[in-house]
């Protein structure tokens, strides 16, 4: 994975890097399950990780050497790439708690 | 499926080559086109490489570029690991005719949460495929997706449009297995490849092993039904012995000189037939590498190639031996026209000698093969199996047109007549050499027990070892007394 890549499309990165989440989404075209996966990590992003999070969504059927490289084999896939150790979660995401054990993200007390 | 189907059946359905040595002809020529073919098999006994060598074949011998889906091992692990078969990966990548594709699944790593596919896996594939324009396809092994994801359903039904999928491409894959307990594969994968299944086993009887390959199925064509030894050595798979569906060989009437003037006479006047198989039973000393060392000299002023297999003597023994009876061997070794191939008898199982016999009769392409003696192979005793491995080998001689020569030692005071009975039924020629005492001399003597259609001597003769060669002489039938 490189991380270059990704540091280009980057927005201004808090002093903090270990609060900054960088994840991205792979998905193959814009089939439901795209659609929903990208839906429901937005919605969590939003809510969780509100101003330390970048979502990068990549459609292995346009860039498929990239489904090689980064060792995608079920769709959709999200990998959390920062902060690390890298996590990898498959699936539509539809469950919102089972998706932040995923990721790690504490999850705030009501 | 039984193998009394005429050969002559016409063919319905395509075939791929595999180009690996003995598995197109236990296919009757190949694995099915365009389909999927399934080879089951414990760890360790040849189905990664059985899977690659099918890619490097293609790619090399008929033009048909590969993809190599390997689950398990590294890309570098695997050109590491066949590099010894003498198959150099990165040269055929480079040339685009073959691509292998990694892919790393590890459970632990993997958190599963809503509904997936794995279309990440078709569109790799897919890209793969259209990069080097894949004809063949290897997947080594499907099952690590059982271990690697939770969702058995998923994996099944996805499996299900992998194989269909597969089909619609047009590729010929091969799709490995682990052999599982009490079924043909651990996950069942035979439910999804139901055109050829092909298991792979590897044996240990009596500290000796052996790989053995078996045509489970094979849907709408005719394969052989047998276990098969099979070799993997510097040359990659070899796949042993060839049996013949039939006894369908041309049979020759061209006969050739055995190397010894009074021998060919005792044979109807002109030596053995041309590719018929030969034995010479005789105890000890009694001159059999002699006989055998006399017609490699035959075959060699024919202009003929000769593999001499040698349980007991080296080549430069037998060379030396030889040259004091005026038997010189040294030209056609020298000039490559002798192929010797001596081992310890020990050093591995029958199946194994006869593989590697086999493997060097197919490289040297030799019109003449000697075994001498057969007896070291067979110490544990003639049964059914030995005698099945020895009817293959006799058979891919015949088919391939060779004399073969075997020589076998009986033991002093044991009727050689009886002893040799398991293997004399296969041989055309039977010679036998024993000891003869005539007015208080010790002589060798030397007699056919039968030459299948040719007219043939019922003398027995003296057998004479001299400087000037060997000579058969007549003996006066009144001076006549056998001793064992």
């Amino acid at each position: 994975m490189s991380e270059q890549n990704v540091s280009k499309q980057l927005p201004d990165l808090p002093t903090d890097q270990s609060e900054f989440w960088i994840l991205r989404l792979y998905v193959a075209g814009h089939a439901m399950r795209s659609l929903t996966a990208i839906a429901n990590l937005q919605a969590i992003c939003e809510e969780h990780l509100p101003d330390k999070h970048h979502i990068e969504v990549i459609d292995v059927i346009d860039d498929p050497e990239r489904a090689s490289t980064d060792q995608i084999l079920a769709l959709p896939t999200l990998i959390r790439a920062l902060p690390p150790p890298v996590r990898k979660i498959i699936g539509d995401l539809s469950n919102t708690e089972r998706v932040l054990v995923g990721l790690e993200i504490a999850q705030h007390s009501h | 499926m039984s193998n009394t189907i005429p050969i002559s059946t016409p063919r319905h359905l395509a075939k791929t080559p595999t180009g690996i040595y003995g598995i197109d002809e236990i296919t009757a020529g190949g694995l099915p086109q365009g389909r999927p073919t399934l080879v089951a098999g414990s760890a360790g006994c040849g189905k990664t490489l059985l899977a690659m060598e099918f890619l490097v074949r293609g790619a090399t011998l008929y033009d048909e570029p590969g993809v190599f889906v390997t689950f398990e091992e590294t890309p570098e692990e695997l050109v590491n690991n066949v590099a010894s078969l003498g198959f150099d990966l990165d040269d055929l990548r480079e040339r685009g005719l073959l691509w292998i594709e990694h892919i790393y699944l590890e459970r632990s790593e993997i958190e599963e949460v809503g509904a997936y596919t794995l279309d990440g896996l078709f569109i790799r594939l897919e890209h793969a495929f259209d990069r080097i324009g894949a004809k063949r396809v290897a997947l080594d092994t499907l099952e690590v997706l059982f271990s690697g994801l939770h969702d058995e359903a998923l994996i099944r039904a996805e499996l299900r449009r992998l194989f269909r999928w597969l089909k619609e491409r047009g590729v010929t894959a091969v799709v490995t297995a682990e052999r599982g307990d009490g079924t043909l594969t651990r996950h069942g994968l035979e439910e999804y490849v139901a055109d050829c299944v092909i298991v792979l086993d590897h044996r240990v009887t009596s500290q000796l092993s052996t790989r053995r390959i078996r045509i489970v199925k094979y849907r709408g064509t005719m394969h052989g039904t047998n276990e098969y030894p099979f070799l993997i050595d510097q040359h990659g798979f070899t796949v042993f012995p060839i049996t013949a569906l039939g006894l369908d060989y041309n049979v020759g009437t061209e006969r050739i000189s055995t190397g010894v003037t009074g021998l060919d006479e005792m044979l109807g006047g002109s030596g053995y037939y041309k590719g018929s198989t030969i034995l010479i039973s005789g105890t000890a000393g009694t001159g059999k590498t002699s006989l055998s060392s006399a017609f490699a000299a035959a075959a060699y002023a024919r202009n003929e190639h000769t593999l001499f297999v040698a349980f007991e003597e080296s080549p430069a023994q037998i060379i030396r031996n030889v040259r004091s009876i005026g038997i010189d061997l040294e030209p056609a070794f020298t000039k490559e026209c002798l192929h010797f191939h001596a081992v310890r008898p020990t050093l591995a199982g029958l199946e194994l000698h006869l593989a590697t016999i086999t493997d060097q009769i197919a490289r040297i392409k030799p019109s003449v093969v000697i075994i001498d003696p057969i007896t070291s192979l067979i110490s544990q005793g003639f049964n059914s199996e030995v005698r099945a491995l020895f009817t293959r080998l006799i058979d891919f001689c015949k088919q391939h047109g060779i004399t073969l020569l075997l020589t076998s030692l009986s033991v002093m005071g044991q009727d050689p007549e009886g002893t040799d009975i398991g293997v004399s039924s296969l041989v055309d020629t039977w010679l036998l050499v024993r000891n003869l005492e005539m007015h208080g001399k010790r002589n060798r003597g030397l007699y056919i027990l039968k030459s299948r259609g040719m007219a043939h001597s019922n003398q027995i003769r003296k057998l004479v070892l001299s400087s000037e060669g060997i000579s058969l002489i007549e003996i006066p039938s009144s001076s006549l007394q056998l001793s064992s």
